[in-house]
């Protein structure tokens, strides 16, 4: 009798699960450490991914409690493909309803900060456009005008003051959260992801922008303090407009 | 049709696998390595640093590229998905060589990250050489395919493993890459001879040579139970087994790998030194 | 705002951006990696990459703990609590296990 695969996994993933018939030690005794040792290859090479994939939630909650939620979360979402710099996809949703975790309701969003930090670092190299191309356009053709965006660009809103919790765990000396809606702008200028810290009415200009809309209809009916200079000059530094359209 | 006995064209010099935080070290003085591994799975996003780097060590380096997610022993058919990334990075960076493991690691489309055994019998050699003939045929090259690490025996085997290999290559072509560690690993896990493994092995597909460092456990009884970890230094019964099977062999191409709790980049570059020593010794 | 004053606006926001480009642009680097790697290891972000070695590290317990966070997180006040009430870091014990 041979373990299928399923029964194998089924009891990897539950320490609690008998070892599957037919697999032994050399004496031919049913195997218990030995089959520990694939528990724990697959539960801790897991969890240290998720470790390496969050470090700012696993500063948020401690060592101890991360590893704890790992633990539950890979049991709940192992990995759906073998590329693990992706792995953690679902954690901004699972944390969202992790009961333990529900006295930081900050952490989800946190993950999904994190989250789209990972997938700018390995998106897809558009060259940026030259930013002179915005100047050589008649007035009345701007308003007509689309941007064309950078696959790394990704505007996360939340509201929780995400941009400085993240700093605050990342940078020596940041400044300490106040309580605060707080949208970031995430970007890959060159190699490495930028966050920035933008305002509502910046956020819904760039949100419509991503969706293909002009530039005229982008700045229309976000606020009033829309800062148009400052959300285009934010965009164009960082290397998020690849071609007008 | 591919040909188990032609030769990789790696050089039959030391390698290493590459870690990312060795890059400057690599760029400024890569010492007796000649040849770097990558992981395939690690340069499968869409652009950014990654392959950036992979790109610029592949004007350097030969490029060995090693699959790890493939689960070439999964009941079920091969991942479609993970074929086409496999073709596409290989189409396009067109290693040296390209292997993968004797081991599955996905089941029901979900990817369990570790190398996972399979019994030895003819239901498994079929399987397995079904997916190896799809993966070359994918690929347009010859693969290798590693030996395993053994912690425990199946009840359902009826082949040695040297003897599975053997079939594997007869059937599909492919070379194979001789994990020294892993023979060391698993016939202390198993209570085998690893002598008796390398001369049973079947050398003339070897196209790879791996070395790696391993922990020391024990079982429930207190026999040996040595965990394949790639955390610490070759120990010296592997580098042992090196030399005889090089002298059966000839120089081949041998990585050092170092996947856990990675050291400096002159920790690597001394093991990879001692692997040219031996090599050059033959 | 009519048509003529967004078209003003906007011509204006160009030449705001291309200016404030060419005085900004060596800030542009400012901050990287945000301290998340080591100083000077440039796969910040990366994320988690494959293995195909084992562990020996004991870890594969199930769903059996009871844990609060105890992190960072005790020391930023944060955020307020639903009825308004700042939160002060004194993080309440669950009263219950996870559900299986």
């Amino acid at each position: 009798m041979t373990a299928t695969q399923a029964s194998f996994i089924a009891s990897v993933l539950d320490p609690q699960a008998a070892v599957p018939q037919g697999l032994q030690n050399p004496d031919g005794a049913p195997a218990t450490k030995r089959f520990d040792v694939y528990r724990n290859n697959v539960s801790v090479s897991l969890a240290d991914a998720l470790e390496t994939a969050f470090p700012v939630v696993r500063k948020l909650v401690g060592d101890a409690f991360f590893r704890a939620m790992a633990g539950v979360y890979l049991r709940q979402h192992p990995p759906k493909t073998p590329l693990m710099m992706f792995y953690g996809d679902a954690m901004p949703a699972f944390l969202g309803r992790f009961t333990p975790a529900r006295s930081l309701p900050y952490l989800s969003d946190i993950a999904a900060v994190e989250l789209a930090m990972r997938h700018a670092y390995h998106a897809a190299d558009v060259p940026p456009m030259d930013a002179e191309t915005l100047a050589t356009l008649a007035p009345d053709a701007l308003l007509q005008t689309r941007l064309r965006f950078a696959p790394a660009t990704q505007v996360i809103p939340s509201d929780y003051p995400i941009y400085s919790i993240y700093r605050a765990n990342t940078v020596a000396d940041a400044p300490k959260p106040v309580m605060q809606p707080e949208t970031v702008l995430i970007t890959r200028p060159d190699l490495d992801p930028m966050i920035d810290p933008i305002n509502t009415a910046t956020a819904r200009c760039i949100t419509a922008l991503l969706k293909g809309q002009t530039l005229g209809q982008a700045m229309t009916g976000v606020g009033d303090d829309l800062d148009m200079g400052g959300t285009l000059g934010l965009l164009l530094r960082q290397s998020a407009v690849t071609a007008i359209y | 049709m591919f040909d188990a006995t032609a030769p990789s064209p790696l050089p039959a010099r030391p390698g290493v696998g590459y870690k990312p935080q060795h890059y400057s070290a690599i760029m400024a003085n890569p010492g007796p390595v000649r040849w770097l591994e990558i992981h395939a799975e690690n340069y499968m996003g869409d652009g950014g640093r990654p392959i950036a780097q992979l790109r610029q060590l592949a004007e350097l380096f030969p490029i060995s590229v090693h699959g790890v997610g493939l689960s070439i022993g999964g009941e079920g058919d091969l991942d479609a998905d993970h074929l086409a990334r496999l073709k596409h990075l290989v189409g396009w960076l067109n290693p040296a060589s390209f292997s993968e493991h004797l081991a599955w690691s996905t089941h029901d489309t979900h990817f369990f990250n570790d190398l996972l055994p399979l019994p030895y019998n003819s239901a498994t050699l079929s399987r397995v050489a079904t997916h190896i003939d799809q993966l070359q045929e994918a690929l347009g090259r010859q693969i290798l395919l590693e030996n395993p690490s053994s912690y425990l025996a199946f009840a359902g085997a009826t082949m040695s493993e040297t003897d599975f290999l053997r079939d594997l290559t007869t059937r599909t072509g492919c070379g194979l890459l001789l994990d020294v560690n892993n023979v060391f690993v698993s016939a202390t896990n198993l209570q085998t001879s690893p002598q008796d493994y390398i001369a049973d092995f079947p050398l003339h597909a070897v196209g790879e040579i791996h070395l790696g460092g391993h922990d020391v456990d024990a079982d429930e009884t207190g026999a040996p139970l040595l965990i394949d970890s790639h955390g610490k230094p070759v120990v010296d019964p592997v580098w042992s087994l090196l030399d005889l099977t090089l002298a059966k062999t000839g120089p081949k191409p041998v990585l050092i790998e170092w996947d856990n709790d990675v050291p400096e980049w002159p920790v690597l570059a001394s093991e990879a030194a001692r692997a040219d020593a031996v090599l050059a010794s033959q | 705002m009519s048509k003529a004053t967004k078209t003003l606006v906007l011509a204006s926001a160009v030449a705001t951006a291309l200016a404030g480009l060419s005085t900004t642009a060596s800030a542009a680097g400012e901050v990287k990696c945000f301290g998340i790697s080591l100083a000077g290891q440039n796969d910040c972000a990366a994320g988690p990459g494959t293995t195909c070695a084992g562990t020996s590290s004991v870890d594969y317990q199930g769903n059996a703990w009871t844990l609060v966070p105890a992190g960072t997180c005790e020391t930023m006040e944060l955020p307020t609590m639903a009825d308004g009430t700042p939160r002060t870091g004194a993080l309440e014990a669950l009263d219950r296990d996870l559900p299986a």
